[in-house]
């Protein structure tokens, strides 16, 4: 059997024991599926006349609106918990079992980064399903969800590498964990919950530039009104440079503990 | 051939040395016990034979490897079972094997049945889609001996297997090592049981503050210190005064308690009336008396100047660290 194959047989292994362990531990799972769910509840039950304000796009429902919110939010937190998960592999010294193995070192990220990939399908499909269920429409059909479900899955990936260089740069699940307010903070500086054009200064001016409000406007794009190229192509490569930052940093980090131990 | 051969090997960390120009070479098929209290490079040094860890001195080599410059050809050579067995407590056991046998890159195939086997072996077949987090611990060191035994290496390292384990579970890991070198797998054991280290190894290599101290057969070792010695166990009270009428019998060995006087004598038992008289008359009771041969912790004091179970006893948990 090649390299490459032996390679991808053993990032489809991690991935899986990835998605097993997130299912296995309730902790972990909560903040991608549950938090995201209640909070997509409350804000819709609670602030569904929003629609109503000057300067709101138009949309079918609020619940249409927030379903892209919601889905960035559970892509968040997923890539937040795959850190937490490797950092606690860290500490009880799994990944030390996995670096005595002949195989490629950068196979441990890109596993935990399928698994993560895989939460972020998981997820994409959990909020389409709440969202039809609740009678939100997918204005542009199928295509447009299919390309909600890619961005999703995609960007859960580039954030998970995020999470997993701070893992491996600090060890410590304690500290990856600590990071789940900043994550909440950088989403609500977003598009994500608020429209570009409801939002005052600084927010809006910082929402405009956030990558994420990118991110989030391409999976918005074709459930409420449908594919557009520019929306769609600005997400992509927002999540290329996420995913990139991810990569490099997370390369970076794992040299660093190699050579440090 | 040598299976390992180390040569000036160290690590700092920072300014601190954690390994200070270890030398030592382990044959093909033999167990080698690497002995030596908490804190004293153990573990640093498996660290860096098994590619974990990047030496900061010296060289090394493992199945013929150079273990920086050719890791990953060292790595498809050697088990590994780390100390405080690394294991998912969410994973059942049958999984942890069969990912460990995806990394070696074994065929799926082979490797579930490889899986079956090694569970078998080491008496985990039952327990094997139970979750790791529900085992018992000689159960955990058993199932991380298996996932170390799944690509038949021709090294095994043991780091501490057997620490913190009963009796009965100690005594299993003993006997699947016996019979796993018995197979012709080389063993690198760290321990600090000196018991551990006498029943198990060929050759034994005592290592102090980063240093090898001693290095042999424990036969030969424990001839080197020659003379059995008289262990008495006394009133604390009476503890000086035995010290002074011992010490014209035979020489004094640092004590393990407050309780006890060690006095080495070159004839053995036939020394043992001597001292009886010599207490007597001084008005000394003893509480017990007891004739101990030479053994690892004789050739630890003499190389150390301290017990090794009593420097185990003494040390806080967790502290000194190690790598």
């Amino acid at each position: 059997m090649n390299s490459l194959a032996t390679n991808l047989r053993v990032v489809r292994a991690l991935g899986m024991r990835s998605i097993r362990q997130t299912f296995r531990r309730p902790q972990l799972m909560a903040p991608i599926i549950v938090f995201p769910t209640l909070l997509l509840a409350i804000q819709t039950g609670g602030a569904g006349s929003a629609i109503n304000l000057p300067g709101f796009p138009p949309v079918q429902s609020f619940l249409q609106f927030m379903l892209a919110g919601a889905m960035m939010q559970s892509l968040m937190l997923a890539g937040n918990s795959g850190g937490i998960a490797l950092a606690v592999d860290i500490e009880m010294g799994f990944t030390d079992r996995l670096f005595a193995a002949p195989i490629s070192r950068f196979t441990i990220v890109l596993g935990r980064l399928a698994g993560t990939a895989a939460l972020g399908l998981f997820a994409a499909l959990w909020f389409l399903a709440i969202g039809l269920i609740f009678g939100a429409e997918i204005e542009s059909g199928v295509p447009g969800a299919l390309i909600a479900i890619a961005l999703v899955t995609t960007c859960a990936l580039a954030v998970g590498g995020i999470g997993a260089a701070i893992a491996l740069r600090t060890g410590s699940a304690s500290v990856v964990q600590g990071l789940f307010p900043l994550v909440l903070v950088v989403l609500f500086i977003s598009t994500a919950f608020f429209p570009q054009d409801l939002m005052i200064e600084p927010a809006k001016t910082i929402a405009e530039y956030n990558p994420l409000s990118f991110v989030v406007d391409g999976i918005r794009d074709p459930m409420i009104s449908g594919i557009s190229g520019s929306e769609t192509l600005d997400a992509v490569l927002a999540i290329a440079g996420i995913a990139a930052l991810g990569l490099v940093l997370s390369a970076r980090a794992l040299r660093h503990r190699v050579r440090t131990g | 051939m040598p299976a390992i051969v180390v040569e000036g090997l160290e690590r700092a960390f920072d300014e601190v040395f954690a390994v200070q120009g270890v030398d030592l070479a382990v044959d093909e098929g033999e167990i080698y016990g690497f002995l030596g209290p908490n804190g004293a490079g153990k573990t640093t040094t498996v660290r860096m034979l098994t590619t974990l860890l990047l030496p900061t001195g010296g060289r090394a080599t493992v199945a013929g490897h150079d273990v920086v410059k050719e890791a990953r050809a060292v790595r498809t050579s050697i088990g590994v079972a780390l100390q405080e067995a690394a294991l998912d407590p969410l994973m059942t056991g049958r999984e942890l094997i069969r990912l460990q046998a995806t990394l070696q890159g074994i065929p799926t195939a082979e490797g579930k049945r490889r899986a079956d086997d090694l569970l078998e072996r080491v008496d985990l077949a039952e327990a094997a889609d139970r979750r790791v987090g529900d085992y018992s611990g000689g159960m955990q060191r058993r199932l991380d001996l298996a996932a170390a035994l799944v690509h038949e290496p021709r090294v095994l390292f043991l780091d501490e297997p057997t620490t913190g384990l009963d009796p009965v579970s100690r005594k299993t890991i003993w006997e699947e090592v016996r019979a796993l070198n018995d197979e012709g797998t080389t063993v690198f054991l760290t321990t600090q049981y000196l018991e551990e280290a006498d029943q198990l190894a060929d050759n034994v290599g005592i290592i102090d503050s980063g240093r090898i101290v001693a290095e042999g057969t424990p036969e030969s070792l424990k001839a080197e210190i020659g003379n059995p010695h008289i262990q008495l166990t006394l009133d604390e009270g009476s503890i000086a005064r035995a010290e002074e009428v011992c010490g014209g019998i035979g020489k004094l060995l640092p004590p393990k308690d407050g309780r006890t006087v060690l006095v080495e004598v070159e004839n053995g038992a036939a020394d043992i009336p001597q001292v009886v008289r010599a207490l007597d008359e001084a008005g000394i009771a003893v509480e017990s008396l007891e004739l101990v041969r030479p053994t690892l912790d004789d050739v630890f004091v003499e190389k150390t100047g301290y017990h090794l179970e009593q420097e185990e006893e003494e040390s806080p948990e967790g502290e000194p660290v190690e790598a």
